[in-house]
């Protein structure tokens, strides 16, 4: 078990470590969210009743173009100067090293985002009681979207125009996600509850744990070819 | 016994034998033409069916024969992709170039088929519901397999080294193939929680046997164009990606022979 823990932990603390001595980086991504969020009111009008009823559906959008926009950093660094050769090449397991990078990803872009949702729900007048489920279901939702995003970020790894072509990769997969997301905090402010949505959140979130390592491990591979 | 396995072993060296690109290639040129002369003959018959020897519904009127095209390109656009993530799948696990070239030729028919039925149900919602677009969830899982589509050809096009661009297409298909029904059932989903069935595509109960046979005849054609064109293509894949060998020098000479 700590043969497996070791290089794990190594791989999660080294990429905080990198993420903490480049702070601005990862701040433009918070920023970006922050900006997005704000910038709905002035397209839609400042109406409070219109603001309330879109405002689940403009975090998680915002949410999720936010990941989207941070994910070719993934394995960017790491593939120009010839640390992920060096990790493919270690006898450590892909997928193990892989989910430590995404887990390092995640805390560094999606946990922001994830504290700073109730503040920014506020600026649209979501009811009190509703904050904690849109928490928990960014909380949930997110880990998703990077999981996802990292199969798309190893297979446009070094592409000329990969950014735009990242986006259009992933954004279809993204689709059910924002549906449980939104939905959870639609469902509990209309009164049926939102454990159905946070379960199958939990769900995908456990799936796509399972998953998406080996599919990501099996694009870097190719990538690095 | 032994002859059986003998057989057997042969047998599948046979079958393994139309997995070279040298082998396939005559073979796909040959097959083509008969599959395209099959759809336009079968296009003929099913449209002649479908305008002229179908009854008027008589709800929609003459707005539903539309459905000749619509549902026959819906089937295909969801089909196309199955195979194409099995052809994927197979490439992957054989390591066999055929199989992402035919992919790769597949994708491109798929993402036509998935338009026109887009775009045929548009103008068939416009007079029956009154508006060309609602997010029911038919439509909108068809839209979302578009974009996975227009994913897949963007990808294997943007990478120029074929070798890799084949196993990264072959794995954002799989991938793709997996959330097909994630995606179908959540879009379902929230559609019901948000609108209720305000708009259902269910038709008549008992579908007249001449509409259901102009259906399915199209619904034919709509598979030998799919062959047709998928041959045709792989066929220009095949000499692309061969174009150093001995073979496709011979045959490309040959073939300016013949003209």
């Amino acid at each position: 078990m700590n043969s497996l823990l070791g290089p794990f932990l190594a791989v999660l603390r080294r990429d905080l470590m990198l993420a903490w001595r480049g702070r601005a980086d990862v701040l433009v991504t918070l920023a970006f969210f922050v900006v997005v969020v704000c910038l709905f009111p002035f397209g839609v009008g400042p109406e409070t009743n219109q603001l309330r009823a879109i405002a689940p559906g403009v975090l998680w959008v915002a949410a999720l173009l936010s990941t989207l926009l941070s994910l070719h950093r993934l394995f960017a660094q790491d593939h120009i100067d010839g640390t992920l050769e060096q990790l493919l090449l270690s006898p450590e397991p892909t997928p193990l090293w892989v989910t430590a990078k995404v887990m390092a990803h995640w805390i560094v872009t999606g946990l922001p985002l994830v504290i700073a949702a109730p503040g920014l729900a506020l600026l649209f007048d979501v009811e009190q009681g509703a904050l904690g489920v849109l928490t928990l279901s960014l909380a949930l939702g997110t880990p998703i979207l990077a999981l996802l995003g990292a199969v798309g970020a190893a297979l446009t790894l070094g592409l000329r125009g990969g950014g735009v072509l990242l986006a259009l990769l992933v954004l279809p997969l993204f689709v059910p996600v924002l549906i449980f997301g939104a939905g959870a905090v639609d469902a509990h402010l209309g009164g049926t509850g939102a454990d159905a949505h946070l379960l199958l959140l939990a769900g995908g979130l456990l799936g796509a744990l399972a998953l998406t390592p080996f599919a990501c491990a099996a694009a870097l591979r190719i990538a690095v070819e | 016994m032994t002859t059986d396995t003998l057989n057997r072993a042969e047998r599948s060296r046979s079958l393994f034998r139309f997995a070279a690109p040298q082998v396939f290639y005559p073979i796909a040129g040959r097959l083509a033409p008969w599959f395209a002369g099959i759809a336009a003959v079968l296009t003929v018959v099913g449209l002649y069916i479908g305008f002229f020897v179908a009854p008027t519904d008589f709800q929609q009127g003459e707005v539903y024969r539309v459905i000749f095209i619509h549902v026959p390109a819906a089937w295909m656009s969801m089909l196309i992709y199955l195979v194409m993530a099995f052809w994927a799948a197979v490439g992957l696990v054989m390591n066999t170039r055929l199989s992402f070239m035919m992919s790769q030729a597949l994708a491109p028919t798929g993402a036509m088929f998935c338009f026109v039925a887009l775009w045929t149900g548009a103008l068939w919602g416009k007079p029956t519901w009154g508006t060309y677009w609602v997010w029911d969830a038919r439509l909108t899982s068809q839209l979302l397999l578009l974009f996975l589509y227009l994913g897949f050809i963007a990808l294997t096009r943007a990478i120029e080294d074929s070798r890799r661009a084949d196993r990264a297409g072959a794995i954002i298909a799989l991938v793709g193939a997996i959330n097909v029904p994630i995606i179908y059932f959540s879009v379902q989903w929230w559609n019901t929680l948000h609108q209720g069935a305000s708009v259902s595509l269910t038709k008549a109960p008992s579908m007249a046997t001449t509409m259901l046979s102009g259906m399915l005849i199209m619904a034919l054609a709509a598979w030998a164009y799919t062959f047709a064109v998928a041959f045709w293509r792989v066929r220009s894949l095949i000499l692309e990606r061969e174009r150093h060998t001995d073979w496709v020098g011979a045959e490309l000479e040959a073939e300016a022979k013949r003209q």
